[in-house]
């Protein structure tokens, strides 16, 4: 492999014998480790993860893992042979317990100490916890990891009743699941709808359709400020006053980005540890990449985090790639997708802001797009089993078009003209 | 067991078994092929998975369904040859199977 060439700003890029150390071992890590050997680093690169799992995705955890119809060892991103070839130290089931920026070192959980000359932090997030009487009921459950889901599975019956706290993707990929293996769901969300940080009323509604064609029991505007029982029974409280048996309670309430490491080395953070569009920290020498990142997003003049698959492989390649010394700023629509029964929901863009939706297709079928403007431009789409217009629309939002809402809307058109 | 021949677009030839039930791309990541990205890991979310097969075989897979046949519009490349490698389950009767991948997916 070459070298990558020296540069001639202030902080030199990696040489041959220079060791990045990664912090965090999900996707964004796994594909800082690709990356990096793909721009040509051939120093000691240092993979740390606190679960003792080798990088692996997790959207399945929530589909057909959860389901159990595929194997851990095809959620890898990559086989354990990708690692000894690529030269990569793994220590799994570690954890990074604190950074010495300015002296380029992390301690781990074993006592270790690691110098660095660059450090990666993709400490992507946990799960927000209930904060409720009951909080610490055996029979709450939290979906983030796969020992969460090998500790869910078993409960998994059919006729087992499944309280979800939380309407959002997690809440509804997990009920969709669980009311295939003929489990008797209830979804409670304390918004007025489902779905209701990311989608319109209109498809949210179209969601709790579909979810109670299954027989899924959704109450929405609904809050939980208790969970009582013991331990062969949970009873979930609500805030109507209602109670709610239960043999499985599954929260999914949002993910908290893993800052406290990085806040203690005195590192910038605001709902995430602060990034440029080159994913560089606050410090010298640290990157951070994933869900984890407060960053840049040109497209919407404004500064996200983002949960995603995509965010976080992209990130992944920006920051191998500046610590290469090779500039790829990060410059990406969002995007994001989602299985629940039949449909699949492909979202582009982030849709804050909007002051118009215009359908194409009807949410009477299983198949629609639904566009996302704001003074005449698009912002957004979520697709549901409708591919191209979630292509095409990647693309309109990226170059910030401005559409006339009847073309979106006119199925005379095909999808992949709608560029005009 | 199947077995499949991955050309890279340098010309290399790979020769790998997989376990029947894998998809053409799981049987690339699992085997270091490059070219490969599989970024949505087999969801037919993002047309990263896209290869090209070899004319004897191409009429021997199942034909490509709604959803992959919309998303390999968008694959860098496309011709007749196209097919999106998470989409194709490997079997006995794709035993021998010759894949081309790309340089690369974007």
């Amino acid at each position: 492999m070459s070298r990558c060439p020296s540069a001639s700003t202030l902080e030199a890029a990696l040489i041959v014998s220079e060791t990045v150390i990664i912090a965090g071992a999900g996707q964004a890590a796994g594909q800082a480790v690709a990356s990096l050997r793909q721009e040509g680093f051939d120093g000691r690169i240092v993979l740390v993860g606190a679960e003792p799992v080798l990088p692996y995705q997790r959207p399945p955890l929530s589909k057909a893992f959860l389901a159990g119809t595929l194997p851990l060892e095809r959620l890898f991103l990559k086989p354990p042979a990708f690692y000894e070839q690529a030269r990569v130290d793994t220590l799994l089931g570690v954890a990074v317990t604190e950074l010495d920026a300015a002296g380029r070192q992390v301690r781990l959980d074993d006592g270790r100490e690691l110098a660095f000359d660059h450090l990666l932090l993709a400490t992507g997030g946990r799960a927000r916890r209930l904060d409720c009487p009951g909080a610490d009921h055996p029979r709450l459950h939290y979906l983030r990891t796969v020992a969460d889901v090998d500790g869910i599975r078993a409960a998994l019956r059919p006729g087992a009743r499944l309280v979800l706290i939380g309407g959002g993707y997690v809440g509804l990929e997990i009920a969709a699941v669980a009311a295939k293996l003929g489990l008797a769901v209830t979804v409670l969300e304390a918004a007025p709808t489902v779905l209701a940080r990311v989608t319109c009323p209109a498809v949210a509604r179209f969601f709790e359709s579909v979810h109670r064609q299954a027989g899924v029991t959704i109450r929405c505007a609904t809050t939980v400020t208790g969970i009582e029982g013991d331990a062969s029974l949970a009873r979930v409280v609500t805030g109507d006053g209602q109670r709610i048996d239960a043999d499985l309670v599954i929260a999914g309430i949002g993910l908290l980005p893993n800052v406290e490491l990085v806040q203690a080395a005195g590192l910038v953070c605001d709902n995430g540890i602060v990034v440029d569009e080159e994913c560089r920290t606050s410090a010298p020498g640290i990157f951070a990449a994933g869900d984890c990142t407060q960053h840049p997003n040109a497209i919407y003049d404004s500064r996200l985090r983002l949960e995603s698959v995509h965010n976080a492989i992209e990130q992944g390649k920006t920051a191998a790639a500046a610590m290469c010394g090779k500039a790829r700023p990060y410059r990406q629509v969002p995007w994001f997708w989602s299985d629940q029964y039949d449909l699949k929901l492909q979202t582009a863009g982030l849709n804050r802001g909007y002051d118009q939706v215009v359908m194409r297709g009807s949410t009477d079928s299983r198949s629609f797009a639904a566009f996302y403007l704001r003074d005449g431009r698009l912002l957004a789409v979520d697709a549901v089993n409708r591919p191209v217009e979630f292509m095409v629309a990647k693309a309109l939002i990226a170059n910030r078009t401005v559409i006339a809402p009847e073309r979106l809307a006119d199925e005379r058109i095909a999808a992949k003209d709608l560029a005009g | 067991m199947t077995k499949v021949t991955f050309i890279e677009h340098n010309g290399t030839v790979r020769n790998v078994e997989v376990d029947d039930g894998l998809s053409l791309m799981e049987a690339a990541v699992n085997n270091l092929v490059p070219g490969i990205d599989g970024d949505c890991g087999g969801a037919c979310a993002c047309a990263t998975c896209h290869v090209h097969i070899d004319a004897a075989w191409l009429d021997k897979l199942p034909p490509m369904e709604a959803m992959e046949n919309s998303m390999i519009e968008f694959a860098e490349g496309r011709n007749e040859s196209s097919r999106l490698g998470c989409q194709i389950k490997l079997s006995p009767a794709l035993d021998g199977i010759v894949v081309r991948t790309p340089l690369g997916q974007h």
